[in-house]
């Protein structure tokens, strides 16, 4: 099976389904010649044309809203933010617009526009190219948020979410583009939107995540079985709607729960899971629900040494997993 | 003598009696509405009074069979053009389960409907403009020979979006027509304290597109300069931005009182200038509409309307569950 980076999976994932299906189209901020600022859309514009991949005006929500219209009209467009970050002036239109098509015009219209977003830190972006936006829009109904965390799974996210029916957030940790690679087939598969995975069997305590930070928990997992710690390591995938059903199981599992986010702690996606577990599972968890997030500051600061203290990485998940191990 | 101004257009008797038609029972529904909201009836109304010149004689020009919509909240007018009923209308003024806009879910004046290409809209100003520009720009993709038709207040040309969604349709040539209804007014803020460009078809130059200000009291003169911009627009020549110039003859909603911001005189000028009683005199004097002609078709609206509000009046609301239906596509609708 030939082996992937993430990117090259992304890039994939939309190739394929521009071939499958003639409405499917990208737009965004330099997708087209260049092939995005990240190279996610390279090779597109060759094959299929400035038609089909629109270098647009720098101004997301036109970016947004013209690919809202165009959704509504019957295309598939997935349209790319330059940065997570910069999602911003298109929140009216994702929110206001996207996400209550379907519900405000009694399923007469619908909205199946992908909007594509590389997010997260660790990479010297700064405040504004390292965020994680996803807890901005975790409570529209109408949308669906998807965060991959490996290149398996980002190719067949991807492609599902561009047959999806409703509009979908995915995104993409910007670091995980180049850093993570594996097998991608070169088969036309998807994966269910709405469900999480369970990346590795365990016994002794469970971590819930998604995105880069899967990674983080994996190598970690990798480490503490020398010392004799079993981790369950669930990959949410889909971090709205929450796959309620697999998150209960998960933490009933081994009754010892980490739940860990690279965004700010308060109000994270980690948060609803956390309350998600208190009201399903209190007389299965052995221990206080944990939380290892980044601190409740603005956002990740450029200097090395503020970046890395902001930033989870694979020893600070390691020392949080022990430490629940020995509660 | 020459030709009629009507004629000229290349429109006929029966088209301009039948654009008054529509002007006026976009009028006489607003009436009604206004009833039932003082009546306590129905919560809320928006008007589109003395702006139905602009609306209908836009969207006569227009090939109601193909064109796509994305109207804003006065426009009854377009809606009615586009195929929109008075009954449908009602069951959005009652917020019925039937209503084919929401399902009584969002307030009067959130237009939408599929069936006739009225895209479905929402609250928050302009946000609709984008939409258009998305559907001229699939349009333009699937090589389609429809034209995209979108309004707004001229206090909201002041969004976001009027600015980035014609910038995007001029850089791309796309097939749409922008119309400000230009009222005077954004709820009590006057135009000289919204716009800082002496016009608001000033504001085209800046995105590479050709901007015409007209007089919107006169259904001819708006008919004529949309039904040049979809010649353009289907041409591949690009989308135009229209100011049609109108008068806000009511309140801005049903929860405003326009006296404390204009004054007596202001209100009695309009009124005088009311572009349905303009256009009636115009088909009178032109030997179209009689006096008697026009009273059986006020008696035949007269009758529709009555029709159309007993039945929304007794049509059923959702049952309160259905709040919970079409979040997404899948679940089964809940
Ligand atoms: C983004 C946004 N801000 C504020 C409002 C509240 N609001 C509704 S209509 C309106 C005035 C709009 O004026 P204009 O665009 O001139 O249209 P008109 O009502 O005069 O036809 C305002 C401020 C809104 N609906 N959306
Ligand atoms: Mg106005």
């Amino acid at each position: 099976m030939p082996v992937k980076s993430y990117i090259q999976a992304v890039t994939q994932a939309m190739r394929e389904e521009m071939e499958r299906d003639d409405k499917v189209f990208v737009l965004g901020e330099d997708v087209g010649k260049k092939g995005g600022v990240f190279k996610a859309t390279e090779g597109l514009y060759d094959q299929f044309g400035e038609e089909r991949v629109i270098d647009t005006p720098l101004a997301e929500s036109a970016i947004a809203g013209v690919g809202v219209g165009a959704a509504m009209y019957g295309m598939r467009p997935i349209a790319e933010m330059q940065f997570a970050d910069f999602i911003m002036p298109a929140v009216n239109q994702i929110i206001s617009e996207a996400s209550r098509v379907r519900y405000r015009s009694n399923n007469d219209w619908s909205c199946p526009i992908t909007i594509r977003a590389p997010y997260g830190g660790g990479v010297h972006g700064a405040l504004y190219h390292s965020q994680s936006v996803e807890a901005v829009f975790a409570n529209q109904p109408g949308l669906k948020i998807v965060m991959p965390s490996n290149p398996y799974d980002a190719k067949g996210l991807l492609k599902a979410a561009i047959r999806d029916e409703d509009p979908v957030l995915f995104f993409e940790h910007k670091r995980a583009y180049r850093l993570l690679k594996g097998e991608v087939p070169d088969d036309d598969y998807v994966l269910p939107i709405g469900k999480a995975d369970v990346k590795r069997e365990g016994d002794d305590i469970t971590v819930i995540t998604y995105g880069l930070c899967v990674n983080f928990a994996l190598q970690a997992a990798e480490k503490l079985e020398e010392e004799g710690i079993s981790a369950h390591i669930l990959d949410l995938r889909t971090v709205y709607p929450l796959d309620q059903e697999a998150i209960i199981e998960a933490a009933k599992k081994t009754g010892k729960v980490l739940l860990v986010t690279e965004d700010n702690k308060e109000g994270s996606i980690m948060s609803e899971v956390a309350a998600i577990i208190s009201e399903n599972c209190l007389f299965d968890l052995d221990s206080p629900i944990q939380r290892l997030a980044g601190p409740d500051v603005p956002a990740m600061p450029y200097a090395p040494t503020m970046e890395k203290f902001f930033m989870v990485n694979p020893d600070k998940v390691e020392e949080a997993m022990r430490d629940l191990a020995e509660f | 003598m020459g030709k009629k101004r009507h004629e000229e257009l290349g429109l006929t008797d029966e088209q301009v009696l039948d654009m008054y038609r529509t002007m006026l029972l976009a009028r006489k529904i607003d009436e009604r509405m206004w009833l039932l909201n003082r009546a306590g009836k129905i919560p809320f109304v928006i008007s589109c009074q003395g702006q139905e010149a602009a609306q209908v004689g836009a969207s006569f020009a227009l090939d109601r069979d193909k064109d796509y919509t994305a109207p804003y909240y006065r426009d009854m007018g377009v809606v009615l053009a586009f195929g929109m009923t008075p009954k449908e209308l009602f069951l959005s003024g009652f917020a019925k389960a039937e209503d084919p806009n929401s399902g009584g879910r969002q307030m009067p004046g959130h237009f939408g409907q599929k069936k006739n290409r009225i895209l479905t809209g929402s609250s928050p100003v302009t946000t609709q403009l984008p939409h258009a520009v998305g559907v001229a720009l699939a349009g333009k993709m699937e090589k389609k020979d429809f034209a995209s038709f979108v309004t707004l207040g001229e206090g909201s040309s002041n969004q976001g979006d009027f600015h980035e969604g014609l910038n995007f349709a001029g850089v791309h040539k796309l097939p749409v027509i922008t119309m400000v209804e230009n009222n005077k007014y954004a709820i009590s803020v006057p135009l000289e304290r919204q716009v800082a460009s002496e016009t608001v078809a000033d504001r085209a130059k800046s995105y590479g597109m050709p901007g015409y200000q007209v007089n919107g009291n006169d259904p001819l003169e708006v008919y004529k300069v949309v039904k040049e911009a979809r010649e353009r627009a289907i041409n591949g020549e690009g989308p135009t931005l229209i100011e049609a110039i109108t008068n806000r003859l009511t309140a801005h909603s049903s929860d405003d009182d326009h006296t404390a911001y204009r004054d007596k005189e202001e209100i009695e000028e309009m009124k005088k200038n009311d572009c349905v009683h303009i256009f009636s005199q115009y088909l009178k004097d032109n030997d179209i509409l009689t006096d008697e002609k026009e009273q059986e078709l006020i008696k035949e609206l007269d009758k529709e309307i009555n029709e159309a509000t007993d039945y929304a009046e007794n049509a059923p609301y959702a049952e309160p569950e259905d709040a919970l239906k079409y979040v997404y596509a899948d679940k089964g609708g809940e």
